[in-house]
């Protein structure tokens, strides 16, 4: 118990910090003004959840492969914690764009292939629900999983090669692009925290999918009697 | 090499099945037709609006015949119960997915064929000179729809609501195959038809990525 409030402390704490930062440390940025500090919170949500979606695909690649319940408790919980992150990615996207590119929204590369990832998530968990036999849900689901997890690169390389209006990748973007060292500073302390975070709910939720599947055994072994 | 036979006889059984009864091609197409000519009151279909609108239109028709197409593949050997006398049927199960896939592909691709020129005519739009890159277009967009689309049906065919769910799962999936269809298609019917090779190649790599899949784990989805 000590251990789980002490995780709840680190994290919260580290989140706080990362915020605080994003607003006084970093400096202004020069064109964009106050409204940039959203892609503290932003990008580093998104970098989170993609490594969540990519927890979620081990589990599923290890569930099928292994058969342990524990694999499919892990892909669930990464499923959800991935699309609450990408919920985040979704929600301050536009509140960026609209002063910087005057509209809230636009069809291009990045954008949908983030949006068909949440979407295929969010069928993952809805699919979770309709299977009510344990096992052939954890199996179904898991290959699903594999699924949704392959198509995302394809989707976004069929985007991109029409056009594309996401600001240029600005870690590891190659020339001419990259960070003012401070703000990179802050940046790579806001993904740690968001990382951290995303470990903590994960630790949660993870808990929570095993307690469910204590009560449902204690349950069916109370029905037995 | 038994694979191969094994999935020609499969594909066989499939298409007898069909077409003796025809009762999927025929809702099929009439259902295509439907789509099409609803999408036609929502705009008016002049000639350079229907050259930009049209692909995806049509495209969008086949996806959404497809995922009811699609639909009775598994659900029919459940009813049956002949899954489990399939899968001991064949040596390698990769077998009968290869046969539903062939089917698939074979019924999405002739409802397609014969929906063309309706389309071509009700919308004023001429495929003539560009027809080996259509039919090479609706080839490969047709067997990445029924690639995705049978691996799909096997695990909705398990769930409950699955008419719901079978479209709402393969219709996201399906989005690389819908968006690359759709841009190769357009550019056929452009003026100055050409055929983007490019589009050929990612949906040529998309068939085989996903193929590629369903050969590793396709197994597992006929598990009992």
């Amino acid at each position: 118990m000590i251990r789980r409030i002490l995780f709840a402390a680190v994290a919260v704490g580290l989140v706080a910090c990362a915020a605080y930062a994003a607003f006084y440390v970093a400096p202004e940025e020069r064109t964009m003004g106050a409204i940039q500090r959203i892609f503290y919170l932003h990008a580093s949500s998104g970098w989170a959840g993609e490594t969540t979606f990519f927890f979620c695909f081990v589990a599923n690649l290890l569930y099928i492969w292994r058969r342990k319940p524990q694999y499919d408790w892990l892909g669930v919980t990464c499923a959800e914690v991935g699309v609450a992150f990408i919920t985040v990615v979704l929600l301050t996207g536009p509140i960026w764009a609209k002063p910087v590119w005057g509209i809230w929204w636009t069809w291009d590369a990045r954008l949908t292939s983030t949006f068909v990832l949440w979407i295929l998530y969010i069928c993952y968990l809805l699919l979770r629900t309709l299977l009510d036999e344990p096992e052939r849900r954890a199996l179904l689901s898991a290959l699903f999983g594999v699924f949704a997890f392959i198509d995302v690169p394809i989707v976004f390389g069929a985007i991109r090669w029409w056009r594309t209006q996401h600001p240029a990748p600005v870690i590891m973007g190659g020339e001419g692009s990259g960070l003012d060292p401070a703000m990179r500073k802050v940046f790579f302390f806001n993904v740690l925290a968001m990382h951290i975070l995303a470990l903590f709910f994960i630790a949660e939720r993870y808990l929570l999918e095993k307690s469910k599947h204590d009560a449902e055994l204690l349950r069916r072994e109370a029905e037995a009697r | 090499m038994a694979l191969l036979s094994n999935a020609a006889v499969l594909l066989g059984k499939e298409v007898r099945t069909e077409f003796r009864s025809r009762e999927l091609l025929s809702t099929t197409m009439v259902f295509v037709l439907i789509v099409v000519v609803v999408f036609s009151f929502t705009f008016d279909p002049t000639s350079t609006e229907s050259r930009r609108f049209g692909p995806g239109l049509l495209w969008m028709a086949f996806l959404f015949a497809a995922s009811l197409m699609l639909q009775p593949c598994f659900l029919r050997e459940q009813v049956n119960d002949t899954l489990g006398a399939l899968r001991l049927a064949v040596e390698d199960p990769f077998a009968v997915f290869l046969a539903k896939i062939a089917a698939n592909t074979v019924f999405l691709l002739f409802t397609e064929l014969v929906m063309l020129p309706v389309f071509a005519a009700l919308f004023n739009v001429s495929f003539g000179s560009q027809l080996p890159g259509v039919l090479l277009t609706f080839l490969l967009g047709s067997l990445g729809i029924s690639i995705v689309g049978t691996a799909l049906a096997a695990i909705s065919a398990q769930a409950r609501m699955r008419e719901l769910l079978l479209p709402l799962l393969l219709l996201p999936l399906l989005t690389p195959i819908l968006v690359v269809s759709t841009e190769v298609t357009i550019r056929l019917m452009q003026p100055e038809p050409y055929l983007e090779w490019k589009g050929i190649g990612l949906m040529a790599a998309f068939d085989a990525v996903f193929l590629t899949v369903l050969w590793l784990f396709g197994e597992y989805l006929l598990e009992e």
